[in-house]
């Protein structure tokens, strides 16, 4: 009974991979159809443009592009669609997938780093989708889904393990809540840290030569401005932060109850403070005069990074009181 | 976004240092001062100091200085890992050493620079908390004269209704959402969200609040370990502790004389899941409290569950099994008889250990060996244990006579055995078996030196004692914190106009505008929903 459910949950997980892989796919068609599309809207712009003569060229081409969009942007919406569908379906296969994995192991799903992924992913696709919501943020999902594939694809090949009973030391009320809004945190925090790449993209797009941005850089043509990127980011990078916030409180609570001590600098402790100390450089940044824009996405950028760091390599290969990827042993 | 385009105005009311983005540029202070006294230069330097820049140039450097710490292993969490790490880099050790970096936490380097943030966090919050405490009691200012220029603008007209009570309307419609207002002529100007100021400064003093405690308060506590043997009985007093670290201001009289006597370590093992076969599941110290006044009670301690004593609590870190073991000397008197507590070296908790025996005579003596809980056999035929629990145990050692080292006055290790002065008598590498004991068997040793009896084999538990007075306000502090934060980044601070004027052909006009004070996207959304309010109450 036990480990049949486990099979199955391993299974759906393959089988949302899969699908995930194919939203990724989608999504990217997206990117490439704005390319695509913008070329052609440019050529006949440049055409008019170089007719015209220089004067009012800037304006010009912006009322043909967005003619254009109108038009040509059909076929493109249709790649979107079916990434977000795809996404759809990948999600509730992969909630299934650990739902399951909970029941086989007769607690919540994210007690190892298998389960820790498997849950991890699962929000971030969760927020992805969330957020669509409110903000339609699809253009997005090349980077939200590839990443979710990748994070999911490397950790069931590489740290699966089967289903053992937790060890004393993670039987506690705050391995549910810190690590459950510690996955929180992390889902937002990426989601900013993406906008922020797009961010840059898109400031160094602007800064181009109005004739050369159609010639490179075209996908972002039919995105928002850089500034818009920029603050979207910022409204999705200070949630995750509360909640990372949160995370580091919850932790020291749990680190009392289980080692007598509620903070130690433990590898995993001194990662999940340099994380925070970036973030908070971040939100100063952002107001501080001349950090503002490509300096603070940088920090956003380097911030996301260390999570990723602090999820892999500080797991692996470095020592401390949380080695609990049960891989050890 | 108005703020940008009217900056100077979204400042009044909230103090910010002089390079925040939504303050005025340099008002000529700095470098370009003429002519700087030594006030000056002190008054620039401060400027500097409380800076945003400064700020977060302190903040980044505060992160990438926490760093090393986890590259290279602690004394504070892992004093083996430093004393191994010399041991394997002989040459790079002492180096890192003369920087501090197996000390980074209490390190000069990382010490300066929190401590200039935290002065430099000082000296950006006071000025701010006294410039908001006014500003919470200023009136909200003037309505602009053009309202269009401002953000939301709504300007909606109806045939009928009197000035007068629309601006009652809506002086109601602005109250109810929450603003405090203040009228002028036919307008109301309001303002909403001092909380997100007071939020700000309440994160950030509570970030003060965390450091001091952690600081000052650390100092009055104290921390000792413990291993205690089933039956065995610990009092807290200082001579008890197997090591005991104090803090700063630690007065020994703080120690309260109680005492814990370990009646039982109950192990559960997982016997189902082949998978996890004999890992534990749970641990369950079982104990009898005895207090000055001769009360008694009962307590349990758990992982993840200490026992909460007398101000101190006490955690349960580490278990295994200690031997009791009998030596009769070469005169056949009793040398020695106890429990000796062996260190874990396996999941299965074969556990390596050492008997000295100081008074045995005519030579001491000296014991090192295994014991297995479960007793097995490896593929070469050496033993191991196969289960932690105590299904079949064993113990085996190998023998030494001469002199422990004991008597110089130089503290050794209770877990080694120096044998440098001392010959092997029994064991691997000498021509008489190494003595393999059961419970209860007792064997001779070689040239009549005596005699080993394994008695039993009860488990020990080691604890932790703490006593930390400053954590609960390390909590509240932290707790603070999170509440300011939420506060500071989720509330809106915004202003809000409305004015009414008569119609031109009978009738009124309102005109409704806001202005946003920091980040607020939802501003415009904002301003119509109270157009739309204040047109219901018309
Ligand atoms: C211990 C170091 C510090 C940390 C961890 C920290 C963290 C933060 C965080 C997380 C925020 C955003 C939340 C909020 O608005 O309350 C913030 C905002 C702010 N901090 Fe700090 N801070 C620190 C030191 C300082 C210092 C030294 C200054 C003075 C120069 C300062 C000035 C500000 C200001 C003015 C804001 C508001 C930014 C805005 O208007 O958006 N902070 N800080």
């Amino acid at each position: 009974m036990t480990p049949s459910l486990d099979t199955v949950s391993v299974i759906l997980v393959y089988s949302a991979i899969a699908v995930y892989a194919l939203a990724f796919i989608a999504f990217t068609m997206d990117l490439a159809r704005r390319a695509g599309e913008v070329r052609t809207v440019a050529a006949a712009s440049v055409g008019t443009a170089a007719s015209s003569g220089s004067g009012g060229t800037a304006l010009l081409d912006r009322e043909q592009i967005e003619a254009g969009d109108a038009t040509a942007s059909r076929g493109r919406l249709v790649w979107l669609r079916i990434g977000l569908s795809l996404t759809i379906i990948g999600f509730v296969v992969h909630l299934v997938a650990t739902v399951l994995r909970g029941l086989a192991a007769e607690r919540v799903p994210w007690a190892n780093m298998y389960e820790f992924s498997l849950t991890a992913t699962l929000i971030i696709t969760a927020v992805f989708l969330g957020v669509q919501l409110r903000q339609d943020l699809r253009f997005l999902g090349t980077f939200i889904i590839g990443l979710v594939t990748v994070l999911l694809g490397l950790s069931t090949v590489g740290f699966y393990v089967s289903v053992v009973p937790l060890p004393p030391s993670l039987q506690s009320i705050w391995l549910i809540i810190h690590v459950f809004v510690a996955s929180l945190g992390t889902a937002f925090l990426g989601l900013g840290a993406a906008l922020s790449i797009m961010q840059l993209l898109q400031h160094r797009r602007e800064g181009l030569p109005v004739e050369s941005r159609f010639t490179r850089m075209r996908a972002f043509a039919s995105l928002p401005d850089a500034e818009k990127l920029e603050n979207l980011a910022y409204r999705l990078i200070i949630v995750g932060f509360v909640f990372w916030t949160f995370t580091l409180i919850a932790g020291a609570i749990w680190a009392e109850a289980a080692w007598g001590r509620y903070w130690g600098w433990d590898v995993k402790e001194v990662w999940t403070f340099v994380i925070w100390t970036i973030f908070a450089g971040y939100i100063h940044a952002r107001s501080t005069r001349g950090w503002r824009g490509v300096p603070s996405a940088w920090l956003a950028i380097v911030g996301f990074s260390s999570v990723l760091f602090n999820y892999t390599v500080v797991n692996l290969f470095f020592n401390g009181l949380h080695s609990y990827s049960g891989l050890t042993e | 976004m108005a703020r940008s385009s009217d900056g100077s105005k979204a400042t009044e009311g909230v103090l910010r240092p002089s390079d925040h983005i939504d303050s005025t540029p340099a008002d000529g202070g700095g470098l370009n001062e003429p002519k700087l006294g030594v006030l000056g230069y002190l008054r620039f330097f401060w400027r500097q100091l409380t800076s945003m820049r400064t700020a977060l140039v302190l903040l980044l450097l505060l992160a990438v200085a926490a760093v090393p710490g986890s590259l290279v292993p602690q004394r504070s969490a892992d004093p083996n890992g430093v004393a191994q790490y010399f041991v394997t880099n002989p040459d790079l050790a002492p180096i890192l050493d003369s920087i501090q970096m197996f000390d980074v936490y209490t390190s000069a380097w990382f010490s300066a620079i929190y401590l200039l943030l935290f002065v430099s966090l000082v000296g950006c919050i006071i000025p701010r908390i006294r410039h908001h405490w006014q500003a919470m009691r200023a009136r909200p200012p003037r309505t602009p004269k053009r309202l269009s220029r401002l953000e939301g603008f709504v300007r909606d007209e109806r045939a009928e209704g009197t000035v007068a009570d629309a601006v009652d309307a809506a002086e109601r419609t602005l109250k109810r959402a929450g603003y405090r207002t203040e009228r002028y002529g036919d307008s109301v100007s309001a303002e909403r969200g001092y909380l997100r100021e007071t939020g700000n400064l309440v994160f950030h003093s509570a970030l003060v609040g965390v450091l001091v405690t952690v600081g000052v308060g650390g100092g009055f506590g104290y921390q000792g370990q413990k291993i205690i043997v089933e039956g065995q009985t610990f009092v807290n007093t200082l001579l008890a502790y197997d090591s005991f670290s104090p803090g700063r201001f630690f007065d020994q009289d703080a120690l309260d004389p109680y005492s814990i006597t370990l009646d039982q370590l109950d192990v559960v093992y997982e016997e189902e899941n082949l998978d996890a076969l004999g890992q534990p599941t749970d641990f369950t110290a079982h104990v009898d409290l005895l207090d000055q006044d001769g009360t008694t009670s009962d307590g349990e301690i758990k992982v993840n569950h200490p026992l909460r004593v007398h101000g101190n609590d006490v955690f349960l870190l580490g278990n295994g099994y200690a031997p009791v073991i009998t030596v009769r000397d070469g005169e056949g008197n009793i040398a020695f008889s106890e429990a000796v507590p062996f260190l874990p070296q396996d999941a299965n908790l074969t556990s390596l250990g050492v008997v000295k025996v100081p008074d045995a005579l005519p030579e001491q003596l000296g014991l090192v060996g295994f014991a297995y809980p479960t007793q097995g056999y490896l593929d070469s035929g050496a033993m191991t244990s196969v289960y932690p629990d105590d299904i079949r145990p064993v113990v085996s050692f190998n023998v030494f006579t001469g002199d422990l080292g004991v008597d110089d006055g130089i503290p050794r290790s209770v877990y080694e055995l120096d044998t440098r002065d001392m010959t092997q008598v029994a064991g691997r590498g000498t021509d008489v078996d190494a003595i393999i004991l059961e419970p209860g068997q007792t064997q001779d040793l070689p040239n009549g030196l005596g005699s080993v009896t394994f008695e039993s084999m009860p488990r020990f538990v080691s604890v932790d004692v703490h006593h930390d007075p400053s954590q609960l306000w390390v909590l509240v502090f932290a707790v603070l914190v999170l509440l300011g934060l939420l506060s500071s980044l989720f509330i809106p601070r915004r202003r809000v106009w409305i004015r009414v004027t008569a119609g031109a052909d009978g009738g009124i006009v309102s005109e409704y505008a806001g202005l946003a004070r920091g980040e607020d996207p939802g501003l415009s959304a904002a301003v119509s929903a109270l157009a739309k309010q204040h047109a219901d109450r018309l």
